[in-house]
C-alpha cells in the first residue's frame, strides 16, 4: 500500500503547492472576468470598446514583436561567433552574456535610464560632438523601451542559440560545402533549418518576456508608453478597478499560453533531426 | 561547423558584447560621481553614496527581507521539488503523464499575473499575512528550477545503483541521502543558484505581494527612484552586481559557466 502511494507522497507537496497557490488564484482571477453586473463577457467588451485599452494592447504587441526580431538577429550573430570561437575567447564571450543575465531587470533598466537621460552619456556625447545644441529627452519613447528590452533579452538569445549552434554536427556543414555549396547557401539550407527549433524557442521566450514585462516599460516608457504589465498594475493599484485588471491579466495569460503552445508545436515539427 | 568567420561578423559580435557590458560600467561610474544627481562620465570621486545606502533604513530592511525570502523560498522549493523530481523520474510509469506539466505552469503563467492573483485571492481572499504570500509566491517562482534542473540530473542517474543499496538492506531515506543525493549534487547546486538569483532580482511577483512593512530590495529601488534620482541607486546597483560576480564565481568553481549554455 505504502509502496503504491509513495510516488504520490513524494510528488504530492509540490503538486499541492501549484494547485492551491497557482491554479486556484489564477483560475479564479480568470473566472472573475467571464461575467460582471452588465452580463457575460462584459469585461472584455469594455476592454475592446475602449480605444485607450486597445492602444495599450497593440503597443505591447508592437514593442514585443520589434524586440523579438532585433533580439533574434543580434543574438544569432553573437551566438554564431561564440560557437566558432576557440576555448578562451568563447568563455569570455559567455561571461559577457551571463553577467547581464544574472544582473536583475531593475539594475539593467536603470543603466538605460542613465544612458538616455538628460545628463546621460548619449546626450553628453552628442553635445560635445556639436550634433545637438541642447540635451533632448530620449526617455519615455517607444525607442527607449525597445532599446532597453533588446538589451534585456539578447543575452538570453545568445545562450539559447550558442548551445544549439554548437550542437550542429561539423560533418554536415563540411559535407554541404565540399559538395559545392556557397557559404550563404550553407547558412540558408543547412545551418538555419537546423537552428530553427532553438530560434523559435528563443523567440518565444523573448516575445512572452516582453509582452508581460513590468519594470522596463515602467522605468523607460512611463505613462506615455504604457504596456500591458504597467497597465495591469495601474488598474489594480491606482484606480482599484480589479475587474479591469483581471481582464488585462486574462488577456496576458491567453496570449502567452497560445504563443507558447503554437510555437513549441511548430518548433517540434520543424526539427529536421527528429524525423 | 565551419571554423572560418567573416571579419565583419566578428566585428559585429564584438560590438554586441561590448554593448552588453558597457551599461554596467556606466552604473559603476555614476555610483562614484561626486554630484548629487546621476551623471556619466563621473565628476570627481566619492564613496559617500555607498555609505548613504546604509543610512537609509528602507534599504537595510528590504535587503534583509530579500535575502530571507530568497533563501527560504529556494529552500522550500528544493525541499518539495527534489522529491517531486525524484518521483517523476523514478516512478515514470506509475504517475500520470500530465503531472510533469504541472511544474511548467509557474513558467507559463506571466509573473505579474501570478503576483496580482496571489494578492487578490490569497492575501486578501484568504487573509494570509503579506510575508507568507510573498514567500509562497517566490517558492512557486523558483519551483520549476528545482523540479527541472534536478530532474535533468536524475534523468542521467542509474537507478540500479539505488536498488543495489536497498537490496543490501539500506533503508530508503538513507539510500536517497547517501547514494542518490551525492550523484545529483551538481544539479541541486545549479538549481539553488538559479533559484536564488531569480528570487533576489524579482520584480513582477513581489510588486503585488509587498505591503506596509514588508518589501523587497528591487521594489524599494523602484520606489526610491521615483522620489529621488540620486547616485544612491547606482551604488545599490553596484552592490547587486557584486552579488552577481560572487554567484558567477561559485558557478565557475562548481559547475563551470558553460553549463548555462546547455
Amino acid at each position: 500500500m505504502v509502496k503504491r502511494l509513495s510516488p504520490w507522497l513524494l510528488a504530492g507537496p509540490a503538486t499541492l503547492l501549484v494547485l492551491i497557490f497557482l491554479i486556484f488564484p489564477v483560475g479564479s482571477t480568470l473566472f472573475a472576468t467571464l461575467t460582471d453586473a452588465k452580463g457575460w463577457l462584459a469585461p472584455y467588451m469594455a476592454f475592446f470598446n475602449s480605444s485607450l485599452r486597445r492602444t495599450v494592447l497593440m503597443r505591447t504587441i508592437e514593442i514585443s514583436l520589434i524586440t523579438t526580431v532585433i533580439s533574434v538577429v543580434l543574438g544569432f550573430i553573437a551566438a554564431y561567433v561564440v560557437a566558432h570561437m576557440p576555448g578562451r575567447l568563447k568563455s569570455i564571450m559567455i561571461i559577457a552574456a551571463v553577467f547581464p543575465l544574472l544582473t536583475g531587470v531593475v539594475v539593467r533598466s536603470f543603466a538605460w535610464l542613465i544612458l538616455l537621460g538628460k545628463n546621460g552619456i548619449l546626450n553628453s556625447a552628442l553635445l560635445s560632438l556639436g550634433l545637438i545644441a541642447e540635451p533632448f529627452s530620449m526617455l519615455y519613447t517607444k525607442g527607449a523601451v525597445i532599446a532597453a528590452m533588446v538589451y534585456l533579452f539578447v543575452p538570453l538569445m545568445i545562450l539559447t542559440l550558442a548551445g544549439v549552434l554548437e550542437g550542429i554536427p561539423r560533418d554536415v556543414v563540411e559535407a554541404a560545402s565540399s559538395l559545392g555549396a556557397k557559404p550563404f547557401a550553407v547558412f540558408r539550407q543547412v545551418i538555419l533549418p537546423l537552428a530553427m527549433p532553438g530560434l523559435i524557442i528563443g523567440a518565444v521566450l523573448v516575445f512572452t518576456g516582453s509582452f508581460t514585462s513590468y519594470a522596463t516599460p515602467q522605468l523607460l516608457g512611463g505613462e506615455r508608453q504604457m504596456m500591458m504589465g504597467t497597465f495591469l498594475y495601474q488598474r489594480a493599484m491606482v484606480t482599484f478597478d480589479w475587474t479591469g485588471a483581471s481582464t488585462v491579466a486574462a488577456i496576458m495569460v491567453v496570449v502567452t499560453i497560445a504563443i507558447v503552445v503554437l510555437m513549441t508545436r511548430l518548433a517540434r515539427r520543424m526539427n529536421p533531426m527528429a524525423a | 561547423m565551419q571554423t572560418k568567420l567573416h571579419p565583419a561578423l566578428i566585428a559585429i559580435a564584438s560590438l554586441i558584447f561590448l554593448i552588453l557590458i558597457a551599461p554596467l560600467f556606466i552604473i559603476l561610474g555614476a555610483a562614484v560621481s561626486d554630484t548629487p544627481f546621476l551623471t556619466f562620465p563621473p565628476q570627481g570621486f566619492t564613496l559617500k553614496w555607498f555609505s548613504n545606502i546604509f543610512q537609509i533604513e528602507a534599504f537595510r530592511t528590504t535587503a534583509i527581507t530579500s535575502l530571507q525570502i530568497a533563501f527560504l523560498g529556494t529552500f522550500l522549493a528544493l525541499l518539495i521539488g527534489i522529491p517531486a523530481a525524484y518521483a517523476l523520474n523514478r516512478f515514470k510509469i506509475r504517475l500520470p503523464s500530465w503531472l510533469s506539466n504541472v511544474f511548467v505552469l509557474p513558467i507559463l503563467v506571466p509573473e505579474i499575473v501570478l503576483g496580482f492573483s496571489l494578492m487578490k485571492n490569497i492575501t486578501i481572499g484568504l487573509q494570509l499575512p503579506v510575508y507568507t504570500t510573498l514567500l509562497l509566491g517566490h517558492t512557486l517562482l523558483v519551483l520549476p528550477y528545482a523540479v527541472r534542473v534536478v530532474g535533468a540530473s536524475l534523468a542521467s542517474f542509474d537507478f540500479s545503483i539505488e536498488e543495489a543499496a536497498i537490496s543490501l538492506g539500506c533503508p530508503p531515506l538513507k539510500t536517497f541521502l547517501t547514494v542518490v543525493l551525492p550523484n545529483i549534487s551538481a544539479g541541486v547546486v545549479a538549481a539553488f543558484i538559479l533559484a536564488f538569483i531569480t528570487s533576489i532580482n524579482d520584480v513582477s511577483i513581489s510588486l503585488f505581494l509587498t505591503g506596509p512593512g514588508v518589501s523587497t530590495l528591487p521594489i524599494q529601488i523602484l520606489a526610491h527612484m521615483e522620489q529621488f534620482f540620486d547616485p544612491t541607486i547606482a551604488s545599490v546597483s553596484v552592490l547587486l552586481m557584486l552579488l552577481t560576480v560572487g554567484v558567477m564565481a561559485i558557478v565557475e568553481a562548481t559547475l563551470g559557466l558553460t553549463f548555462l549554455t546547455k
